[in-house]
């Protein structure tokens, strides 16, 4: 069994609530901090944990909070993205909903280390029910002294609010969340200026995903060098993973990221293998914007080495045949799926999540949609299909946002690695309506594996 | 007329508070959520204006947000909205299907409304469900792992709960 550092109290009874979670072990990173430590030393050890950003693109936590403007006389805030919304990922919510004291007590330690009197998490408007679960922590953790006013008599002061938003994947997009904040349309800002200068209200703002500021408690308690030594290299400590898709058990597991892609599909540990004895096909092992892998080269790198689940393994080989650790939104897919009808589905989506500011996204997410649904309903053309490579390319790098990037990368890999599955469709449109391409030479196909 | 009760209007006080001085547009999304809850279960101008008008804002500064987030209907819906998911996660476990039988069961497609104005079905993208799919929301909680089954099941404790409100 793997170390858990964020979800190994996740069984215990009444852990939702504060005397549960208090009684084992709860608020310490907070007692911890400000009376032994400045904020700078809670930066420090955060600095030296080697955390990343958990949100998506995997950013230096330690340094991001190093960025933060600090002019006198001017608030600082911590805005907590719990927006949670690109296919795949639901790990957010299950850290929130069954032990949501983790992230205040996140909270409260990170807001001290930034200088942050005022926080606010932004909830995805979807998580109705956890908006109330959130209020009653919050509630507890001030009826305990660990919010409010000069909390421990440290003359430290901290509030948290919950926000929830009105259905926008967009405003995951940090500046854009700002934005939503502000009680605005959620289209994002032109960077420069970044949060850490000008963010909430134009004031210095630290955006971090829930789970990077959960991280935040094991870190401070234990020690930055203690969750440092936990990984492999670059990618340190543990990682929440949500996996779904064609498998045995899909959920929420976290991970010690020092373990192959092979065992956390086949072990039953983690997703208990391939659902209804089929066989792996593809795989987009974190978040739907990131490149979709064919099982051989979701297995094992093009270099031949065993693949693992850690930020660099998991990009090995680049784009050409690697992916990407993402938000960590695992997405299996068996033998009998469509990668055609699966690249439509994520297509539509991003042309639905487009906010529209930027022509390549807003046009060109339309278009690939359109095609991909001919071809998948068997009316496309051959010439469609570089067509959409033409248009992923034209999108890629010309956005206001990186939506733009996300919406072009799963349809360029989809046909980079599957467009043999492409073309049969093109070939066979009676057929291609009612059944499969299969798996064909993608997979080397998998038993079981011990 | 369009109008928060009292204690409605004081939880509009409540949200501002939790704002710096002066930065109570923050409060709009929050408040078009209390606001499409009380009004019917959709924004109509007078409800935008009406909410305008409590929060000091112009009318079009609530337009433009309405019309952006994919939770506020413009539109009258049934008295029960099922949102399904239907992006890629959920369609590999079957959300089409799901979308199918209700159709099948109540006769309307993806953004109709049943002819007594109970039931509207309206395809949602992925909402943070995706290992338990296929899903679907219903007022403020999810239904999980849905099969037909379980789609009867939450027809029929709708008509129930209709029944016993009116
Ligand atoms: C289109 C888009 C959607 C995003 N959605 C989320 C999200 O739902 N949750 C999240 O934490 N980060 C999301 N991000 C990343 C954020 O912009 C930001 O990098 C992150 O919140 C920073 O936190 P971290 O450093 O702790 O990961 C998204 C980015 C983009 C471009
Ligand atoms: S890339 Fe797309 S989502 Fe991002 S700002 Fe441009 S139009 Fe909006
Ligand atoms: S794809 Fe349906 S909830 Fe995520």
């Amino acid at each position: 069994m793997g170390r858990k550092l964020l979800l190994d109290n996740i069984g215990v009874e009444g852990i939702r609530y504060y005397d549960a979670y208090r009684k084992h072990g709860g608020y310490r990173s907070v007692e911890k901090a400000l009376k032994t430590m400045t904020p700078e030393q809670v930066t420090d050890e955060v600095k030296k944990s080697g955390l990343r950003g958990r949100g998506g693109a995997g950013f230096p936590t330690g340094m991001k909070w190093g960025f933060l403007a600090k002019p006198a006389g001017v608030p600082r805030y911590l805005v907590v993205n719990a927006d949670e919304s690109e296919p795949g990922t639901f790990k957010d919510r299950y850290l929130m909903e069954f032990i949501p004291h983790l992230l205040i007590e996140g909270i409260i330690t990170s807001s001290y280390a930034i200088g942050s009197n005022r926080s606010y998490i932004y909830i995805r408007g979807e998580f109705a029910w956890i908006d109330g679960i959130l209020e009653q922590a919050i509630t507890e953790a001030k009826n305990n002294g660990f919010l409010g006013k000069n909390i421990l008599g440290s003359g430290f002061d901290c509030e948290i609010y919950v926000q929830r938003g009105a259905g926008a994947y967009i405003c995951g997009e940090e500046t854009a969340l700002l934005e939503s904040l502000e009680g605005k349309r959620g289209n994002p800002r032109i960077k420069p200026p970044f949060p850490a200068v000008k963010g909430l209200w134009d004031c210095p703002t630290v955006v971090n995903n829930v789970e990077t500021i959960a991280a935040v408690v094991p870190i401070v308690n234990d020690g930055g060098d203690a969750y440092a030594k936990i990984g492999i290299g670059k990618s340190t400590g543990t990682k929440l993973i949500s996996a779904c898709g064609n498998i045995n058990k899909p959920g929420v597991y976290e991970l010690e990221m020092n373990i192959s892609v092979e065992e956390f599909i086949y072990s039953d540990e983690y997703c208990g293998g391939i659902a209804n004895k089929k066989r792996l096909k593809a795989c987009i092992p974190g978040g739907s914007s990131v490149p979709i892998l064919p099982a051989n080269l979701l297995l094992t790198t093009a270099k031949g080495e065993k693949r693992m689940m850690t930020y660099e393994s998991l990009a090995d080989g680049g784009f050409a045949t690697g992916s990407m650790m993402g938000s960590g939104g695992f997405i299996v897919m068996d033998e009998d799926q469509c990668v055609v009808k699966h690249t439509y589905t994520l297509a539509r989506f991003y042309r639905h999540e487009s906010c529209g500011q930027c022509s390549p996204c807003r046009e060109g997410t339309g278009w690939m949609e359109k095609i991909l649904l001919n071809i998948d309903n068997g009316k496309g053309k051959m010439s469609d299909i570089d067509l959409l490579w033409d248009i992923q390319r034209k999108i890629e790098g010309n956005t206001i946002c990186p939506l733009g990037d996300a919406a072009a990368w799963p349809v360029a890999a989809a046909i980079r690695h599957f467009r043999d599955e492409f073309e049969w469709h093109v070939l066979n449109p009676e057929e291609c309506l009612k059944k499969n391409y299969g798996l064909a030479n993608y997979a080397k196909p998998l038993e079981i594996v011990a | 007329m369009v109008k928060f009760s009292d204690s409605k209007l004081k939880e509009v006080e409540q949200i501002i508070q939790r704002y710096p001085e002066g930065k109570q547009k923050s409060a709009l999304i929050p408040v078009l959520h209390l606001a499409q809850e009380e009004f019917g279960g959709w924004l109509s101008a007078e409800t935008m204006d009406y909410v305008a008008s409590v929060l000091n804002l112009q009318p079009i500064e609530v337009y433009e947000v309405a019309t952006f987030y994919s939770m506020y209907n413009l539109k009258p819906v049934g008295r029960y909205l099922f949102e399904v998911c239907q992006t890629g996660p959920c369609m590999l476990n079957g959300s089409d299907n799901i979308i199918k039988y209700i159709f099948e069961k109540l006769g309307i497609r993806p953004g109709e409304t049943t002819t007594d104005g109970m039931f509207t079905l309206k395809t949602v993208e992925c909402l943070g469900a995706c290992g338990y799919a296929p899903m679907m929301q219903l007022g403020k909680n999810f239904r999980e792992h849905l099969t037909k089954e379980k789609v009867d099941a939450v027809i029929d404790e709708c008509r129930q709960k209709a029944a016993i409100n009116n």
